[in-house]
């Protein structure tokens, strides 16, 4: 017999949500986890980071106060105080996570899982912190064990813990180097720089990639490029790492862009060179389970191909994001419980946010990503500058850009760049779950004054008809 | 309080009608047992009684109104010591309050943590508190909200009619539109989308033309061209091309011609039919006719035509095996004869009932159906007198027709065609040809319940009764 109807592996944004949608189903759930409740997100990763910005935006204003006509002599961190906030702020959450869990009955077992063959899915075995195990049997299994920062040893691209950080170790500092080198311009790497840069960090980026935040729209990445070095942040696009080379308290790396050979000298270097999924230890090549780079193979449902077993997020590949992870943890267990109501999971309606100052949002595709797949397409943009509400805000750098179908007004994609864009994305986001065509959103009435009217304005001048510029 | 007046249901499967016409007017005293208005249903004209009593403060639906959903209001009564002027009325379309239903079939799953939360007794007590207090704040804004929609809404709610009806295609933005550009029938499609709402994958899977069939759609229907009311009347148009507007009347469809188009598409595309056809003398039948009428009281006049219905009732008797209806669950076999009679009316057809037609005498068949067939063609039917027939006759004698098949009247088994008696050469039993008056039938017959040999025996025996009408005496 078996012991649960569900047993998720993982209490990341992806388990922990596919646990509470399998109990709301009726379903006997329990969750494996072998750290902290609420896995990285939560515990290391878009929670606490987000607090660390929030310091960082905040000591921005003071620093700005001049220019909202206010009087601060000066401004001033206490580092310890702002790991700190962050830390307790994951604290907080985690045991949030915990309640959550008590909520919905379901069981939380500590420890490390491993799987064995199962007959009607495979077996968990938790080996808990004193290395004793025990085996559960459930109807179903579903793998959400994450990932983690990649590494490339070979070129000296591995966290050392003290000179050579991860994500890990930058979100919790005991001083802010004073040169910093981060390697990576995706959204982890873009952040962290972002961060230390406020926090009064001499920080380069080096980038393989042609342009930084290589995901985005190419017009958006160069505007947001711009803003950062407006902030004095200095990037290296198409550079290569070619080694990192550890001093007694500093790290000099050799980089070669364009061909030329360059040594960037810095105390301390953040890794963000991508993610690799967490397939280690849990018995995956017995069940032969079909790992890719990392990542656990899997369907638009999260099946794996092994009788009873799925997996979900992080560990299944990218865009590694947590609400990638939710929706697919909520998918897959519908899928379990027979509930006939979602699609499969969609990548091209995940909206991607970078926290950074200034924020980066988008969904969909690029306007080359657009055109490349054979569209014809209409380009509506409109700045920050046109709107009262930004200009009010005394964040007027930012654009708004659009991207439809000529001919069927469907919302390819949408990109932004500036103030609060993170709390502005879901709007279009919406329409593309709705499949509103340009009609309906410029029959929607934006709320005035706010940065939304933008998302407005920058369809109707798409279509020849923007108002404010 | 006011009073809403909503549609009545004037049959159990009625879900909308036509507002033909109202006899009163706002300002009107009304007393309970009035007629008030009248409804056009699928088949007849229907007077709406006063229920309550009061002044009419408002209508709400205009008569000629197509479409209006039962327990929808109508209209608003003020009570006694009520002004009329100050009655707030509900807007068209608006159901009844007490009959409303939960709207949006989401039932936000979010919501169901949160009710959970405010049960479970063992939750701490903040959050259930937290729960609770957010839930006494939506309330008076949804309050709100509604008396805003009730003031301002005809625009909007006449926005929603178009598309709230039966015959709504859910369908996003964009799946329209992609629709209208490539010429696919939206009708024809099933959405994969949330509440079968049809998205552009599945226009995507959908090829021009050839859209993907919903089972149970015409597949004849042309790309592009606009789903009929009903789904099964085709063509839904006049090619502009082919008719010039001009050429021809569009007279638009009632009630009736609806339904009549739309039941017998659907049983002449349902059910096997199979004819059978037989003569019989009629010599007998009209001389024992013509005694009857002769022997019978002032105003009894019995027809060649209740005589049938007395002699297939009689029939169904003797052949139980053919009073049957084919259900998807098994056969009906009905234990009663319930001949229904097919009457031409402007318009159209109606088929009223004579029930339990076997333990009748001819004078009181003859009586009723006199007095069903003028109110059918009054269209003053009630729906219990013209559906829960298990046969029904057709008689088209008196316009010469000879023989004739005709469409089953779903879900009875077998309908009779009667052609007209006539004087015919037949060869008696002594090999000599000699005029006698004959009368073609055609039985035709729901091959799913109704063997060609049950059918036959059920002629066989109806036949008996017309060449010897006394046996139906016994």
């Amino acid at each position: 017999m078996a012991d649960y109807d569900l047993i998720v592996v993982g209490s990341g944004p992806g388990g922990y949500v596919a646990a509470i949608r399998a109990s709301q189903l009726g379903m006997k759930t329990a969750i494996v986890e072998r750290e902290n409740l609420g896995g990285i997100c939560l515990n290391w990763g878009c929670i606490p980071t987000k607090a660390l910005l929030r310091s960082a935006e905040v000591l921005h204003y003071a620093n700005n106060a001049k220019q909202f006509g206010l009087k601060i002599d000066k401004a001033d961190f206490d580092l310890e105080g702002v790991v700190k906030r962050s830390r307790d702020i994951a604290k907080q959450l985690s045991s949030g996570v915990s309640h959550l869990m008590k909520k919905n009955k379901i069981d939380v077992i500590m420890g490390e899982a491993t799987l064995k063959k199962g007959k009607e899915a495979p077996g968990v075995s938790v080996k808990d912190k004193d290395g004793k195990a025990k085996d559960y049997q459930a109807k179903h299994v579903l793998l959400a064990t994450g990932a983690r920062a990649r590494s490339i040893p070979q070129a000296g691209l591995e966290p050392d813990g003290e000179l050579i950080w991860t994500y890990r170790e930058a979100m919790v500092p005991k001083s802010t180097p004073k040169k910093l080198l981060v390697i990576g311009s995706g959204a982890i790497g873009i952040e962290f720089a972002s961060f230390y840069n406020e926090l009064g960090s001499d920080v380069t980026v080096v980038e393989a990639m042609d342009r930084i935040l290589p995901v985005e729209d190419e017009e958006i990445s160069g505007l947001a490029r711009k803003q950062f070095e407006k902030q004095g942040l200095k990037f290296h696009t198409g550079a290569q790492v070619k080694s990192l080379k550890k001093g007694k308290n500093d790290v000099t790396a050799e980089v070669s862009v364009g061909g030329k050979s360059e040594t960037i000298k810095a105390d301390r270097v953040i890794l963000a060179i991508g993610i690799v999924g967490n397939v280690e230890n849990l018995g995956l090549e017995d069940l032969g389970v079909k790992v890719e780079k990392t990542h656990v193979k899997v369907d638009g449902f999260g099946r794996t191909g092994v009788q009873g077993l799925y997996a979900i997020g992080d560990l299944t590949g990218p865009p590694w994001l947590a609400h990638k992870a939710s929706h697919e943890g909520v998918i897959c267990v519908e899928g379990i419980a027979g509930e006939n109501t979602s699609h499969p999971f969609d990548a091209s309606n995940v909206p991607g946010c970078t926290y950074s100052h200034p924020q980066i949002a988008s969904v969909g595709l690029t306007e080359a990503q657009a055109k490349e797949a054979g569209h014809k397409v209409k380009v509506g943009k409109f700045p920050f500058i046109g709107n009262g509400k930004a200009i009010a805000l005394g964040a007027s750098d930012g654009l708004v850009k659009t991207v439809f179908d000529a001919e069927t007004g469907e919302l390819l994609g949408a990109h932004m760049v500036g103030a609060e864009v993170t709390e502005l994305i879901q709007g279009y986001v919406i329409a593309r779950e709705g499949e509103l065509t340009e009609a309906e959103l410029m029959n929607t009435i934006f709320p005035h004054p706010t940065l939304s009217e933008m998302m407005h304005e920058s369809v109707l001048s798409a279509y020849g008809r923007v108002l404010h510029i | 309080m006011a009073v809403n007046i909503t549609m009545p249901a004037l049959s159990p499967t009625m879900e909308e009608g036509t507002l033909a016409k109202w006899l009163v007017k706002p300002g009107d005293t009304i007393s309970s047992g009035d007629v008030i208005a009248e409804i056009e249903t699928d088949k007849a004209t229907m007077e709406v009684e006063a229920v309550d009593e009061g002044t009419l403060a408002k209508i709400v639906i205009d008569e000629g109104t197509e479409g209006v959903k039962v327990n929808s209001v109508i209209a608003v009564l003020a009570e006694e010591g009520e002004n009329p002027d100050e009655v707030d009325a509900p807007e068209q379309g608006e159901p009844a309050p007490d009959k409303e239903e939960t709207k949006g079939g989401d039932e936000a799953p979010a919501e169901k943590p949160a009710e959970k939360q405010a049960e479970a007794p063992k939750e701490k007590k903040t959050e259930a508190k937290s729960s609770s207090e957010e839930k006494q704040e939506n309330e008076p804004k949804e309050a709100q909200r509604k008396d805003v929609s009730k003031e301002l809404g005809s625009s909007e709610m006449k926005l929603a009619d178009v598309g709230e009806g039966k015959d709504r295609i859910k369908a996003s933005p964009l799946a329209r539109r992609l629709a209208k550009l490539r010429g696919i029938d939206l009708s024809a499609l099933e959405g994969s989308g949330p509440h079968g709402r049809i998205v552009k994958k599945d226009i995507e899977a959908a090829e021009p033309g050839k859209a993907a069939a919903k089972p149970d759609a015409d597949q004849a229907k042309a790309p592009g061209q606009p789903a009929s009311p009903d789904g099964l009347i085709m063509p839904q148009v006049l090619d502009d091309r082919v008719y010039d507007p001009e050429s021809y009347e569009l007279k638009p469809l009632d009630g009736v011609r609806k339904t009549v188009a739309k039941r017998l598409t659907q049983s002449f595309m349902q059910v096997p039919h199979f004819p059978l056809n037989v003569d019989m003398k009629l010599d007998r039948l009209l001389a024992v006719r013509k005694d009857i009428n002769e022997a019978a009281p002032e105003g009894v006049k019995v027809s060649v035509n209740d005589m049938l219905i007395k002699a297939s009732a009689l029939a169904l008797m003797a052949e139980p095996d053919c009073n049957a209806s084919f259900t998807d669950k098994g056969i009906a076999y009905h234990k009663s004869a319930h001949v229904s009679v097919a009457v031409a009316i402007d318009g159209g057809l109606i088929t009223p009932v004579i029930f339990n037609a076997q333990t009748k005498g001819l004078a009181t068949i003859a009586a009723e159906m006199k007095d069903l067939a003028t109110r059918a063609r009054e269209r003053k039917l009630k729906p219990q007198e013209y559906s829960g027939g298990t046969f029904s006759i057709s008689n088209l004698g008196m316009f010469g027709i000879t023989s004739f098949g005709s469409i089953i009247n779903q879900p009875e088994g077998m309908i009779l065609s009667v052609g007209t008696g006539e004087k015919r050469p037949v060869v008696n039993e002594n090999d000599e040809i000699v005029p006698a008056t004959v009368m073609t039938v055609t039985l035709s017959c729901d091959h799913r319940v109704i063997g060609g040999a049950e059918g036959a025996r059920w002629l066989a025996a109806f036949k008996r009764y017309v060449e010897r009408p006394e046996s139906m005496l016994l």
